[in-house]
């Protein structure tokens, strides 16, 4: 249901308020984790694995304690509780004390009065390996028996099949999430045996209950706290330095600062899961999907995180926004000594979305029938079974709105300027304009919203009205994307007030928000806001009888009745609300059942320039249309469908971690290549408000899908420009040229 | 090893032990966290200052060096009253989402501005090609050079 | 300074040579050592400006000098192949043994590894008179800012033919001296002839396949990068 409230307050929903921590941040004295300072305090460095798998022979902390300026060396001899730790399955030590099973694997960490001392007295201490073979091939792990989870879709006549058949092999890279603020926690030692930590984190909740479990802590004695955090993108949703921080603290008796280099912050995060996908398409002589069947192979390398949600993901989003009766689908995610892979912004979709939708235009060229066509004839609509799931489609789907919008955005014009940097190879000067072709593509793209399979999928939220303004009480995570301006905005709207304060509780203070991912938190979060707000206005209307609250006051018929300070006046007033979506379940056997929460969709064209003799590639523009239910704030949007557009081009045709063996062979922003302002194409949106069944006044979901369906536009257009059967990502130029 | 560093127009002493980095220095010995620390290697730009006139990556400037330099910092752009038009700009145009990035953007844009007053797209690319931001996808902060060229903050 | 960041640990004494206004000017016959890539972006030498532009980003162009890439002598550095193609020497100087003048060639002796003693530093590139007339640089790398060569090139061509040198192609700058011969033979910059020329760059470099690219690739675009220069230096 679409509900706009007209009370004219300022900075309400629908507009383009300015985020509250703006200022601050162009200041330079937003503090971030990585900024967080205390006289006392010491620094913590961690000594890791240098082999994928490796025995530890030999660990020898003394050179290190003996250094001077050094106050503590932990391994996982120190680790008072749990020895194991891990989102779904609690399968990672806290310490490798017996045998490494990835590249960069925590060995012990150190304490000391300065981070250069860390460094050194880390490097110290002796670490002893006997090599072993790495389990580097994912197909061989899942023959092994060796994966994470293994599942099943079978939906329909597993004999049905159509006369015009597409078969194909797609894969996708590494890709890591690369913010640019890495790892880094602050903890700090409360003299009474208990803790208070700050850490780059996406759900503080979920981190708290491995935390204590580990440490052998009562829950109250720890208390984790939001803090200012650069970018997060699913690298945060897994504990890093967390345990090390917290045991560093605990055991000197000091604040403990630890922050990763970019090159450990490579090592120390999970990573989008690579993957390998075979399909097939058959569709009948009009161009009717009759039957989708898939291998999945997703490697989830040495620890399960959140391998098996992604899985399923992968696997539920096989087929994308179209309708197809027969869907046949088998899912593994292997486990390997690769490096761990977890939550990354699209979550399994972006993998399958890619193979899709390659298999989308295959279709197309044998039918002789346009792309766009082909996607409109077999749109998935509100009302539809989900083509794997069965589920039917509760609130809007608006798939035939963003193809049309964003076929309708105006093309650019044709490349008429011999400025190298309009040019592939930009400064390079490789690629004079008579080298160059132009491409064009499209993808569309299906992404759930929130947590899924019946997982119990909660966001608490207080509102609390005093005489000085409204606070609104969260545990959520702000990594960026403007969660804290949505909920400022949707306070404002239902309280009649524009004073309105976010307040970032810890986990003592408040109950989990859950995680800031699965483009959930809008709904979520805000949805928790939005249903506190109203509670507490309809209690304070109940209790002066009175029919509309503004900023000075409640009112009946026109007429003040009570001022905030009436209201306030044994108190501030609150109201809490653990906010619940629609419930999901978990699926059958055969992966049928109620499985999602609710469903978001958006299409992406994309417009490149291609030197074919170099293989060098120019994405000049992407285009977008998404379904956002209702924009909540529309700059805001704009913001993440350019900047998850973004992430999109570097899978496409830059980002990957080179992995040999088990090893990273780039972690480093040297060779980790992500766009830069010469690279980033020029980015025209539209949103489609379809309305929504769940989220506060209608509003769905956001960040993930402008990830999803970029990535298959820009390989779409590439494949248009140079008729190369491109099936992996990214397109490397030997991948154009063919050599 | 004492240097001098004028930083936002103020003769800072400062002891340095090593060959630390201008960057660290800044941020551990000088309270001026504001420049970050993303990638210690000059390939990201968020620890860009203004480096007698010049912008420069903190991190590869080693901090002895530095020794009777002028230094301007995100700190020393503008006040809370007193944005730059570039750092108001960008509030504007919601060029900012995690912000790890922006001081660094904003010190690149301010001496881009100071330079040439009214850059075209593709110059602000080259200028700025040395800032990445992971968030942004580069659309709203390119809008904000744009109102300040047009004077509208 | 990346290497002392990323190593942790740090030397224990520097002399710092940013001041030296002698190591920074910049004349047709001799580069100072501590002249900025921002500086060369300005000339006065047009294969070495382009090459000065395509260097990291503004930040690094600001206070990365040619000196330092000399030094460092990455197979990757940008502006290697211009010292190639001129045909320029490194003039180094030391206290014990004064000035010295080192032939390019015999100063990159291998991957990061020159001929320069511990206690020498990099005074200038110096450049001979005789340099041909047009100049063309290219690189081809997988982004468009900060990022280092998969294959390089600089073409120069005036009264005494056309000279080709390559970087990321071999342990240090090269010059494809047969292709070059083949091409100083020709009468006429033909389609064959530089189909030809192409073909023989790309067998004569000795790239390897590494996590940025292939030898393959890089073999090919050698080719291609050297003979789209020719021709540019010909229009």
């Amino acid at each position: 249901m679409t509900t706009r409230t007209t009370s004219g307050v300022r900075g309400g929903i629908g507009t383009s308020v300015r985020r509250p921590d703006g200022t601050p941040k162009v200041m330079g004295n937003f503090a971030y984790a990585s900024d967080l300072w205390s006289e006392d305090m010491l620094w913590g460095a961690t000594r890791r694995s240098p082999h994928a798998h490796a025995r530890l022979t030999r660990l020898d902390i003394a050179p290190a304690l003996a250094m001077n300026g050094v106050r503590a060396v932990l391994t996982q001899d120190d680790v008072q509780g749990k020895p194991t730790f891990g989102q779904e399955e609690q399968d990672q030590p806290v310490f490798c004390d017996n045998t490494a099973q990835y590249w960069g694997e925590p060995v012990a960490v150190v304490a000391a009065d300065d981070e250069e001392t860390a460094r050194r007295a880390a490097a110290a201490i002796i670490v002893e390996w006997e090599p072993l073979t790495p389990l580097t091939d994912p197909e061989q792990a899942v023959e092994q028996g060796l994966s994470f989870r293994e599942m099943r879709i079978r939906r329909g006549d597993e004999n049905a099949s159509g006369t015009i058949v597409v078969e194909g092999i797609y894969e996708t890279a590494t890709q890591d999430q690369a913010p640019l603020g890495t790892e880094a926690g602050f903890a700090i030692p409360d003299g009474g045996g208990g803790l208070d930590l700050y850490v780059t984190s996406q759900w503080i909740h979920v981190d708290h209950r491995q935390i204590v479990a580990c440490l052998d802590m009562a829950p109250d004695s720890v208390r984790c706290h939001p803090a200012g955090i650069g970018g997060a993108f699913g690298s945060r949703e897994d504990i890093s330095l967390h345990i090390h921080v917290a045991m560093l603290a605990l055991a000197t008796g000091r604040p403990v600062k630890m922050v990763y280099d970019r090159t450990e912050s490579f090592a120390g995060h999970v990573k989008r899961h690579p993957s390998r996908m075979w399909y097939r398409h058959e569709a009948d002589e009009s161009g009717m999907l009759v039957k989708v069947t898939a291998r999945l192979l997703l490697d989830g390398g040495a620890y399960a995180h959140t391998s098996r949600a992604v899985l399923a993901n992968a696997a539920f989003f096989t087929v994308g926004p179209y309708r197809c009766d027969s869907v046949v689908v088998d899912a593994a995610a292997a486990k390997t000594n690769n490096p761990p892979a977890g939550a990354m912004r699209g979550f399994g979709a972006v993998q399958t979305c890619f193979a899709s939708e390659s298999q989308m235009d295959l279709l197309a060229e044998k039918l002789g029938m346009d792309p766009l066509e082909l996607r409109r004839k077999n749109a998935l609509l509100a009302g539809d079974h989900m083509s794997t799931s069965g589920q039917i489609i509760e609130g809007s789907l608006p798939t035939r709105e963003v193809i049309d919008a964003v076929e309708a955005i105006p093309l650019p014009d044709p490349l008429d300027d011999d400025d190298p940097r309009l040019l592939p190879g930009g400064t390079g000067l490789t690629s004079p304009r008579g080298s160059v072709v132009r491409g064009v593509g499209y993808a569309v793209g299906l992404k759930n919203l929130a947590f899924s399979e019946g997982f119990d999928d909660f966001a608490e939220a207080r509102v609390v009205m005093t005489a000085a303004g409204v606070e609104v009480h969260t545990a959520a995570m702000e990594v960026g994307q403007g969660l804290v301006t949505v909920c400022q905005q949707i306070a404002r709207t239902v309280l009649g007030t524009d004073q309105v304060a976010i307040v970032w509780d810890d986990t003592s203070q408040i109950g989990s928000a859950g995680s800031t991912s699965a483009s959930r938190q809008t709904q979520m979060t805000g949805g928790a806001v939005h249903a506190a707000a109203v509670g507490l206005r309809d209690q304070i209307l109940a209790d002066y009888d009175g029919d509309e609250l503004r900023d000075d006051g409640v009112y009946r018929e026109g007429e003040q009745v009570a001022t905030i300070d009436d209201v306030c006046s044994s108190g501030p007033v609150e109201h809490h609300v653990q906010f619940r979506h629609p419930e999901t379940f978990p699926p059958d056997e055969n992966g049928q059942g109620d499985v999602h929460a609710g469903f978001v969709v958006a299409a992406h064209r994309a417009v490149v320039d291609v030197d074919p003799e170099l293989g060098l590639v120019r994405v000049v523009r992407v285009d977008t249309a998404q379904d956002v239910g209702t924009a909540l704030n529309p700059q805001a949007i704009t913001g993440q469908l350019e900047g998850g557009i973004m992430q999109g081009v570097g899978l496409a045709v830059m980002e990957e971690l080179v992995i040999n063996e088990g090893i990273i062979l780039n972690p480093t922003f040297t060779d980790y290549l992500i766009p830069t302002f010469l690279d980033a194409p020029a980015v025209e949106t539209r949103i489609v408000e379809a309305g929504d069944h769940w989220g506060p006044f209608g509003a769905k979901g956001i960040g993930e899908s402008p990830t999803i369906s970029s990535t298959p536009a820009i390989v779409a257009a590439i494949r248009a420009a140079t008729g190369r059967p491109l099936s992996r990502v990214p397109v490397r130029p030997e991948d154009i040229v063919g050599i | 090893m004492n240097v001098t560093i004028k930083i936002n127009g103020e003769d800072r002493a400062v002891d340095v032990a090593g060959a630390e980095s201008l960057l660290t220095v800044l941020r551990n010995n000088l309270d001026l966290p504001g420049t970050k620390d993303a990638c210690e290697q000059g390939e990201c730009g968020s620890c860009s200052v203004v480096f007698d006139g010049d912008v420069v990556c903190s991190c590869l400037v080693m901090a002895v060096d530095a020794d009777g330099s002028e230094v301007t910092t995100v700190e020393g752009l503008g006040t809370e009253d007193d944005l730059h038009p570039f750092q108001e700009a960008m509030l504007a145009e919601g060029g900012v989402q995690c912000g790890f990035c922006t001081p660094g953007v904003v010190i690149a844009g301010a001496h881009l501005l100071q330079e040439n007053s009214q850059p075209s797209e593709i110059e602000i690319r080259e200028a700025l090609s040395g800032n990445i931001c992971r968030c942004t996808g580069y659309g709203a902060i390119l809008r904000a050079f744009e109102t300040v060229a047009r004077g509208d903050v | 300074m990346v290497e002392v960041n990323l190593a942790h640990h740090r030397p224990s004494q520097v002399i710092s040579l940013r001041r030296v206004e002698a190591l920074q000017e910049v004349t047709p016959s001799r580069i100072g050592a501590g002249a900025t890539w921002a500086r060369l972006e300005e000339g006065p030498y047009r294969g070495l400006a382009q090459a000065a532009r395509t260097v990291g980003s503004p930040q690094i162009r600001a206070a990365g000098t040619i000196g330092g890439n000399v030094g460092t002598a990455s197979p990757a550095g940008d502006g290697l192949p211009w010292i190639a193609a001129a045909e320029a020497s490194i003039e180094v100087r030391s206290e014990a043994r004064g000035t010295r003048v080192i032939p390019w060639r015999d100063f990159f002796v291998g991957v990061k590894r020159t001929s320069l003693e511990p206690d020498e530093i990099i005074t200038a590139v110096l450049v001979p008179d005789d340099l041909p007339e047009h100049e063309e640089f290219a690189k081809v790398g997988v982004r468009n800012a900060m990022v280092i060569s998969t294959v390089s090139c600089l073409v120069m061509r005036g009264d005494d033919g056309i000279r080709v040198a390559l970087g990321s192609v071999a342990p240090t700058p090269i010059r494809a001296t047969r292709a070059e011969e083949m091409i100083n033979a020709e009468s006429s910059l033909s389609d064959a002839a530089l189909d030809e020329f192409a073909r023989i760059v790309s067998q004569e470099v000795k790239p390897i396949t590494d996590h940025r690219s292939t030898e393959g690739y890089r073999r090919h675009a050698a080719g291609v990068l050297a003979r789209r220069l020719v021709e540019r230096s010909v229009r």
